[in-house]
């Protein structure tokens, strides 16, 4: 990550997961530490439980809110499948972070389509130990609260870039969020700084 | 101060800044969001209108008694608004007047793909095109200046990739407008468009689009960069953030207004670089242009597709051609299951639409959530052309069919599409009496935007109780004398109902109750059990439950058989955590075997 270069970030995940929150907190850190940001993600009818896509990228400047195909620096996915989906946005070098959760697709859930296996197995297969399964969930449900898993894949997310400090991360939640789940969502960023 | 806005937060700040006062809306993707943040500044008088033509006029009544005043709507909703938008050219304004109009391209959530820069040209009136979230606070400011100056009527473009997309923002002060308020009997003639003042406005327009033009080279966004004079690009919006991300040697002439085109710095632009290439999103707008200015275009549409949205690797591929390097295909995206959107667990519209299934009914549909029900398994609605067309469509169908027709057309429509534009077609079927059952579906609110409120919830945009729409009083003084109401989560009874309405020779209307969006917050429906559960002696795994779509419910392959050795190759399954309780799978299941689940179990 040199100065002068834009890095890329694609989170995908299912309406609902709360992919856009995350995107809101990176957005959140990376402006507080003086770098130009875009991100673009599409509203309305995804939001259906549909597929969703955010798109993040920063740096000194930044022209094109959309990251160029097969030039994600970073993917991080709510959803082990909706990680698969993303597999050719990754540059060969990307690092991944897959929450270890399935929601099912409606062609699965009729029985007419079947939910790809392996899906770990085959990153690791490209991306060897640049993989990293989560599972935010489970952590999240630990803490109280399912809800939460958006925010351990954050804490999880947040190990690759040292350079913000943890009270940036913080003030993130704590703008973004309203008060009375501040203590949960600062357990389930910790949480998720720790298993990663 | 900086801090990353959205592009639809950036427009209504950039209004706030601008000494806006008025601002009407009807909700749409990828629009929806200005209002709602405008509603945040007490300065602002934020309103949904019923539709866009309404919000429109209401704006520009505004602007005629000099307050700075904005409408905003998708790109559909122009067509809508059209009317008072042309002659709105003509009459001109006092206080500043801004339409923001965003397009769809690629049809992220639409029902067609339009170029709105064609309305500029149409209406003679500017446009400007921000290109990020900064610009579409900066271009939003001026465009008030803009209107004010030249007396009309301003565009403003938007596009998911802008409005949708949020970047830094330096924040600015609010500055008032100097135009002063008040209305002038005096100035009737420029606003009393008969044909004798039409005449003398329609040549002021022609003046005006010379003054435009003129402007348009002095524009400050309309910007040139010079580097590699080899390949000149000329582009705007969001085209031109692609096209300078994959070729950031190229010259660039960035139109930031892109109507009215500047004709000098066009010519300037080709003194300057070699050859020109055109590079935009849709329609060849400028190419057009451009060309017929009597400029060579070295490369344009026979290059750039002129349908679905542009992207980096667009732009990379199009222009490289052989030289473009495709990144490593992984997994084949085309061979994993699909993921379209779906109604929620427990929506009121799948247990209306099971029953239109079951009841073999050709369904007129219309835009709203409820378009979904046009996918498998429901397949349950079979047109979807714009706000209002259901009940319309339904009667044409009617008239078409005859007697025939008795039995199988029924329309739909939501509460928020149905206040927005099918009142009229239902007018007109009882006036011409025609027949058909148009079926309200009431879920209290505008859902598939985001849950905005309309004149029908009893609530503002600024979340002040006021009048709600009687529909069933409203329907009757258009004449309709068959109102039934139904609970939607009663199939038996809904079907009955429907059945007995669409067999009826005359007009009538159904009114669903008690089925609130579920992601409503005010109002909830109760259910009686909390969620379901499978009772493994019972499924025969006959997939019944299935057909309902609904993404709690999930099959499970494994041979075995029931308590009473029925063979089956497998269950179904209840994601309790996503199930609501609605009950429905346990109205369609003929085995008994979907039961009401108890917390704690």
């Amino acid at each position: 990550m040199q100065n002068n270069s834009v890095t890329n970030i694609l989170l995908s995940g299912v309406g609902g997961q709360g992919a856009i929150l995350a995107s809101n907190i990176l957005a959140h850190v990376f402006v507080e530490a003086g770098y130009d940001v875009k991100k673009s993600e599409v509203h309305g009818m995804a939001q259906r439980g549909g597929d969703v896509t955010t798109h993040f990228r920063y740096g000194k400047k930044v022209y094109s809110p959309l990251i160029k195909y097969g030039e994600a620096d970073f993917l991080l996915a709510f959803e082990l499948l909706e990680a698969l989906r993303y597999i050719n946005y990754c540059k060969k070098s990307a690092k991944i972070v897959i929450n270890e959760q399935k929601i099912l697709p409606p062609a699965v859930n009729l029985g007419q389509a079947k939910y790809p296996e392996g899906i770990p197995e085959t990153f690791k297969k490209f991306f060897k130990e640049n993989v990293h399964v989560v599972k935010g969930q489970e952590i999240a449900f630990s803490l109280g609260n399912a809800q939460a898993a958006n925010v351990v894949l954050v804490g999880a997310f947040s190990n690759f870039f040292p350079e913000i400090k943890k009270d940036m991360w913080m003030r993130a939640l704590t703008d973004l969020l309203p008060k009375k789940i501040h203590e949960l969502n600062i357990k389930a960023f910790s949480e998720g700084k720790k298993a990663l | 101060m900086k801090k990353v806005l959205q592009g639809n937060e950036a427009i209504a700040r950039g209004a706030w800044e601008a000494g806006v006062t008025v601002a009407a809306a009807y909700p749409g993707t990828p629009s929806s969001e200005i209002l709602a943040e405008m509603s945040q500044y007490k300065e602002i008088q934020a309103q949904w209108s019923p539709n866009e033509k309404v919000a429109v006029e209401v704006a520009s009544g505004a602007a005629i008694a000099g307050a700075r005043a904005m409408a905003c709507m998708k790109h559909v909703g122009l067509n809508v608004a059209s009317d008072p938008f042309m002659t709105l050219a003509y009459t001109g304004i006092k206080g500043g007047f801004v339409i923001v109009v965003a397009d769809d391209p690629n049809v992220h959530s639409s029902q067609n793909e339009q170029d709105s820069r064609n309305w500029a040209r149409f209406a003679k009136v500017p446009m400007l095109e921000p290109g990020d979230a900064a610009e579409c606070k900066e271009f939003t400011k001026i465009a008030f200046d803009i209107s004010e100056k030249f007396d009309t009527p301003v565009l403003l473009k938007g596009e998911t990739r802008v409005s949708h997309s949020d970047s830094t923002v330096k924040l600015g002060e609010r500055k008032k407008t100097a135009v002063p308020l008040g209305l002038d009997p005096k100035q009737s003639p420029k606003y009393v468009m008969v044909p004798a003042n039409v005449r003398v406005r329609r040549k002021i327009i022609e003046e005006r689009m010379r003054r435009l033009e003129a402007y348009a080279d002095e524009f400050p966004y309309n910007k040139m960069e010079i580097n590699d004079p080899a390949i000149g690009v000329i582009t705007a919006g969001a085209a031109y953030m692609y096209t300078k991300e994959v070729f950031p040697n190229y010259s660039y002439l960035k139109l930031g207004m892109v109507w009215p085109l500047p004709k000098k710095l066009i010519a300037d632009f080709y003194k300057k670089v070699k050859k020109v290439i055109i590079v935009e999103e849709l329609d060849p707008f400028l190419e057009t242009e451009i060309k017929a200015l009597g400029y060579k275009v070295f490369h344009g549409k026979d290059l750039i597709p002129n349908m679905y949205e542009l992207s980096p690797e667009i732009v990379a591929k199009a222009l490289l051609g052989k030289k473009y390097k495709e990144p490593e295909i992984r997994v084949k995206p085309e061979d994993l299951p699909r993921r379209p959107p779906n109604m929620c667990p427990g929506c009121s519209h799948r247990a209306l639409f099971y029953s239109l299934k079951k009841l073999g009914a050709f369904v007129f549909g219309d835009i709203g959530c409820y378009t979904l029900a046009s996918a498998p398994p429901l397949q349950a609605l079979h047109s979807c052309v714009c706000m209002g067309a259901s009940i319309g469509q339904a009667y044409g169908a009617g008239k078409a069919l005859g007697k025939e027709g008795l039995g199988q057309i029924c329309a739909v429509i939501g509460d928020s599409t149905f206040l927005h534009g099918g009142i009229t077609p239902l007018m007109d079927t009882v006036y011409n009496k025609g027949y058909s059952t148009s079926i309200i579906l009431d879920n209290r609110t505008t859902g598939m935007t985001g849950l905005q409120e309309h004149a029908g919830t009893g609530y503002t945009l600024e979340g002040e109780p006021t009048n709600m729409v009687d529909y069933e009083q409203l329907v009757r003084a258009l004449g309709v004398k068959h109102v039934q109401k139904v609970d939607p989560y009663d199939v038996k009874a809904t079907m009955e109902t429907i059945k007995e309405e669409m067999n009826r020779p005359e007009a009538s209307v159904i009114i669903t109750q008690n089925g609130p969006c579920m992601l409503h917050r005010r109002e909830k429906r109760k259910f009686a059990y909390p969620f379901y559960g499978i009772n493994m002696d019972n499924c025969r795994g006959c997939k019944v439950c299935l057909e309902l779509g609904c993404p709690a419910i999930s099959w499970v392959e494994k041979e075995g058989t029931t308590k009473d050795g029925k063979k089956r190759k497998g269950t179904v399954s209840i994601n309790r955590l996503q199930c609501p309780g609605c009950g429905l799978c346990a109205q369609v299941c003929k085995f008994e075997s979907i039961v009401p689940g108890k917390v704690g179990a």
